[in-house]
């Protein structure tokens, strides 16, 4: 059967996409950002999941103000990169899992959750960014992604604890599914930041650092923060921090976490990047994968002030 | 304070500083503005659009007011319409510019005293919570013993 055996959670910063694009990596204000990603490269290469679940949301790319679906389950074979105003990103067309998305979709919609099915969408640096960062720059994205996008630009958005109850409907759906495939969950967006209006650039340290902490260890208690405090503390963009909760709500209520990196500011934002793993059962996936595979030293950018820490197992 | 919060728009919606909530009613009041900065994904409605911007502009039923607010790239102007900052940001990007150029300009700020916020690490939420907090000149201290214990702590 197939499994979901970690979830990689990630800002999506755009100004993270253009200087891949661009080529400025290892300017002095970039490369503390990129060098908090060494670990993670190098972990999901050692990883190689089969199928990523990627939930982002769009920004107004694919969806305008004609249709704004709440949860959208990207079912395609391919997914172009989006034209966000000057140009597609340089980065290679996503290519779907259309069975497993399928699949997904009959079970989560009689699971009570009424997603909505799209068969044609062009993907945003919502997307893109996250597996530029894990990925790098290859001709091709290493595996399927199934794109989850989460309506979060028009309010409200779904509640933390609506989308964390998804994250274990979209676990029970690739449970069931008869293919032994590795899935790994991507929750993307925030943290704290604030893109519009005077109050623009806030960041709110501790309140990121309290997310990060709860998600792994109470993930319920974040479940109950009402979107409006989230704007207030956080920033009135910060709510993209709920799609955090789908990815944990797929994993086991016990993880493990294997890395985190926390940096201020990317362009107006806080970045924040937690990976966690389902503790291994005997023959599990990720052990299976990881056996020989990544080493257990976090490269920790000696810039990275809040966090670059990691839990030995 | 707990009186019940007026059908459609939560009275909390409005108290926050500097902020702007794009919420179901003024997803409506922006509407054809948001579509219009939808348009510009389009190489070929970019360029009719630099060719003449005014003329443009007409092709969309939206309000004076909102068509004057985009010729003169009056950001605050365009999101208190009814704008909302990822449709907009499809004219920056026509434009050239980045998100951090046009925050910027949003909070009044010179491009090089934003950047010395964000590398000092940004703005600071103390302060900044609620309209009430900024009016009496209270710092968030007070407010954070009136406000349970939420998603924050660690002052």
């Amino acid at each position: 059967m197939a499994r979901i055996v970690a979830s990689v959670n990630v800002s999506h910063v755009p100004a993270i996409g253009a200087a891949i694009d661009l080529g400025k990596t290892q300017q002095p204000y970039w490369a503390p950002v990129f060098k908090g990603f060494d670990f993670s490269r190098k972990w999901i290469a050692d990883l190689k999941p089969d199928v990523i679940i990627l939930v982002y949301n769009d920004h107004g790319s694919a969806f305008s103000l004609e249709i704004i679906p709440t949860f959208a389950l990207g079912c395609a074979a391919e997914f172009p990169p989006a034209d966000e105003g000057w140009g597609p990103r340089p980065v290679p067309v996503v290519k779907g899992h259309p069975e497993l998305a399928s699949h997904i979709g009959q079970s989560v919609i009689l699971d009570e959750f009424d997603l909505t099915i799209v068969n044609k969408m062009d993907v945003d640096h919502g997307l893109t960014v996250p597996l530029s960062l894990m990925f790098g720059q290859p001709r091709e994205w290493p595996c399927r992604i199934i794109p989850l996008p989460v309506n979060v630009v028009q309010y409200p958005p779904p509640t933390g604890n609506r989308c964390f109850q998804l994250g274990k409907a979209l676990r029970k759906a690739v449970e069931s599914y008869h293919e032994d495939l590795r899935v790994v969950i991507f929750g993307t967006g925030g943290m704290s930041h604030q893109l519009q209006g005077p109050r623009a650039g806030l960041i709110n340290r501790s309140f990121d650092s309290n997310f990060l902490d709860k998600l792994v260890t109470d993930p319920v208690a974040l479940t109950r923060i009402p979107f409006l405090e989230y704007v207030r503390e956080a920033g009135s963009e910060a709510i993209e921090l709920v799609m955090w909760l789908i990815a944990r709500g797929a994993l086991d209520a016990k993880v493990r976490e294997v890395y985190r990196f926390y940096h201020v500011p990317t362009s107006n934002t806080a970045l924040g990047h937690i990976i966690l793993e389902n503790l291994p059962k005997s023959g599990g996936a990720a052990r299976k994968a990881r056996a020989g595979g990544a080493k257990s030293r976090a490269a920790r950018a000696p810039k990275a002030r809040a966090a670059g820490k990691r839990r030995a197992a | 304070m707990s009186k019940a919060p007026p059908p459609g728009r939560p009275e909390e919606f409005d108290d926050i500083p500097g902020t702007t909530l794009f919420d179901m009613q003024r997803s409506r009041q922006g509407y054809h503005l948001n579509m219009f900065c939808m348009a510009l994904m389009k190489p070929e409605n970019r360029a009719e659009f630099k060719a003449n911007e005014a003329a443009y502009l007409m092709k969309f039923p939206m309000t004076q007011e909102q068509r004057d607010a985009v010729l003169k790239r009056d950001w605050n102007r365009m999101i208190e319409l009814g704008g909302n900052i990822y449709f907009l940001s499809k004219l920056f990007s026509s434009d050239g510019l980045s998100f951090q150029h046009v925050a910027a300009l949003m909070t009044g700020s010179t491009q090089e005293q934003y950047a010395q916020m964000m590398i000092a690490g940004g703005r600071s939420v103390e302060g900044n919570r609620s309209k009430s907090d900024a009016r009496s000149g209270r710092g968030a201290a007070a407010r954070k013993t009136a406000r349970k214990p939420g998603g924050k702590r660690r002052g």
